[in-house]
């Protein structure tokens, strides 16, 4: 059966470059980086070649880049790391509705620990409005994070409008760049921010790495404890593949963004042109333009989103409902909620994000199958027969 | 120990919420930055650096100038000799 994968947000495949740039370092180059002989020293050498890598995709300092295991583990780092760096500072921060997990629940954590968290509100598509956040800062302010862009409904935040409210201020301004890095022009200086997560995930690089970008020796709490590893910052003994592998997906990523994007964007211009044509009662979700340019979301009328994706993997076609982790929770997405969608509207979500290695030819069989399985879950729906019947 | 109050630096190293033994590997990079008989404040919240940049600062040939505490960190000085 053909294969379509349309979840990159998820998860990319690891590229055939980066798993042979990883390869040596399971077993020619095994050696310890914290070790000071020849075996360990050429392994932290390559860290720092990785470090250098991954700050020239983004337009930092390789000093400025900490590994980490995940996105989340680099959210949870900024959020609770800068945090309670600063708790003698102030103890309100500022966190948007529409975050990943990781930094909302890293903001509940820190709100049982007496900081005060304000989680600011979205508009319909998606936006912080920076004058909502300039409202909501006070003197006890210390951190803000919004992230880029959503993974759920692709909207793209004003990120250096946002960040230069703090920068004024003299607050922290953290964002969770998951989604964006390897997806679009990412540069720390232009978004002008003290704090941006990466994953691998969304690189190409395996699972289980990450990296946080943090500005000027920004103080932070180290989450583990330990050794000197990530220059006392994160202790435990690398992850030195993935860490390679981050390394060379970020290289290939800074050599080939430009035409990614092109290419992307006019796939998922493809896919949501032709949704909108073929199925009746579609709502695009997220902004219309400030969006990812592979990102493509939507909330089926009289559907649910579960159903819809286990008829579509009949067909070899791989979606999401939302975030990866959130969909097997058959909880209303809180994203969707914060922008407004009316719960059961919010039961039929789905989201395409599309690569670099999708095809036209791919679109076109997605184009052919989704209507037809909306068709069939429809014909179940008592709720779609009330609607026709309207 | 010795105590000082608003001693002059001429840089500053922040080792505040690095981890143990960072405030031993630190110095000495960033010693070699500096020129002869240059100050090198180094902040630290962690209380075992009390005694060891001391003996490291004999050990290493540099000299320890003193302590000073505030409401954030320790500040502890150290005289490029060598």
């Amino acid at each position: 059966m053909r294969r379509v994968y349309l979840d990159h947000a998820s998860a990319t495949p690891v590229r055939k470059a980066v798993i042979e740039a990883m390869l040596p370092y399971f077993a020619e180059h095994f050696g310890n980086p914290s070790t000071i002989y020849d075996l360990g020293s050429t392994v932290l050498e390559a860290i720092d070649r990785q470090r250098a890598q991954v700050a020239r995709l983004i337009g930092a300092e390789a000093k400025d880049i900490i590994f980490t295991s995940s996105g989340a583990e680099a959210n949870n780092l900024a959020v609770k790391g800068a945090a309670l760096a600063r708790r003698n500072k102030g103890n309100h921060i500022i966190i948007s509705a529409i975050e990943h997990h990781s930094v909302l629940n890293s903001g509940r954590f820190l709100e049982r620990m007496d900081f005060e968290v304000s989680f600011l509100p979205v508009d319909e598509h998606g936006l912080v409005d920076p004058e909502r956040l300039a409202r909501s800062i006070t003197s006890e302010t210390i951190l803000v994070s919004i992230m880029h862009a959503n993974n759920e409904i692709g909207t793209i935040e004003p990120i250096s409008d946002l960040s230069s409210i703090c920068r004024e201020k003299g607050i922290v301004f953290h964002t969770d760049a998951v989604a964006t890095v390897g997806n679009m022009r990412v540069d720390v200086n232009e978004l002008g921010v003290d704090l941006l997560s990466l994953s691998g995930v969304s690189l190409g690089a395996p699972k289980g790495v990450g990296a946080l970008y943090f500005r000027d020796n920004l103080r932070l709490m180290p989450l583990i404890h330990g050794g000197i590893q990530e220059m006392g910052r994160r202790a435990g003994t690398e992850n030195v593949p993935g860490i390679v592998g981050l390394g060379k997906a970020a290289e290939l990523a800074t050599e080939e963004l430009p035409e990614k994007i092109k290419h992307v964007q006019q796939l998922r211009d493809l896919l949501r042109a032709g949704i909108h044509e073929r199925i009746p009662h579609v709502k695009c979700t997220g902004h219309p333009d400030r969006r990812l340019p592979g990102h493509a979301s939507f909330c089926i009328e009289a559907i649910e989103g579960e159903a819809l994706l286990l008829m579509l993997n009949q067909e070899g076609i791989y979606a999401n409902t939302g975030s990866a982790c959130a969909s097997k929770a058959l909880k209303t997405s809180p994203v969707l909620v914060a922008i407004g969608i009316r719960p059961d509207l919010a039961q039929g979500s789905i989201v395409f994000t599309v690569d670099g290695t999708n095809t036209g030819e791919e679109i076109a069989y997605v184009l052919e199958k989704f209507p037809l399985v909306v068709e069939q879950l429809r014909s179940l729906s008592p709720v779609w027969r009330k609607i026709v019947a309207a | 120990m010795k105590f000082v109050k608003d001693h002059p630096a001429d840089a500053t190293l922040d080792l505040v919420c690095r981890l143990c033994p960072l405030h031993l590997l630190e110095p000495g990079e960033r010693l070699k930055c500096l020129k002869k008989n240059q100050v090198l404040e180094v902040l630290t919240d962690y209380d075992g650096a009390l005694e060891d940049l001391p003996a490291w600062c004999e050990r290493c040939g540099q000299e320890f100038i003193g302590i000073e505490e505030d409401e954030e960190c320790y500040k502890l000085y150290i005289r490029k000799i060598k």
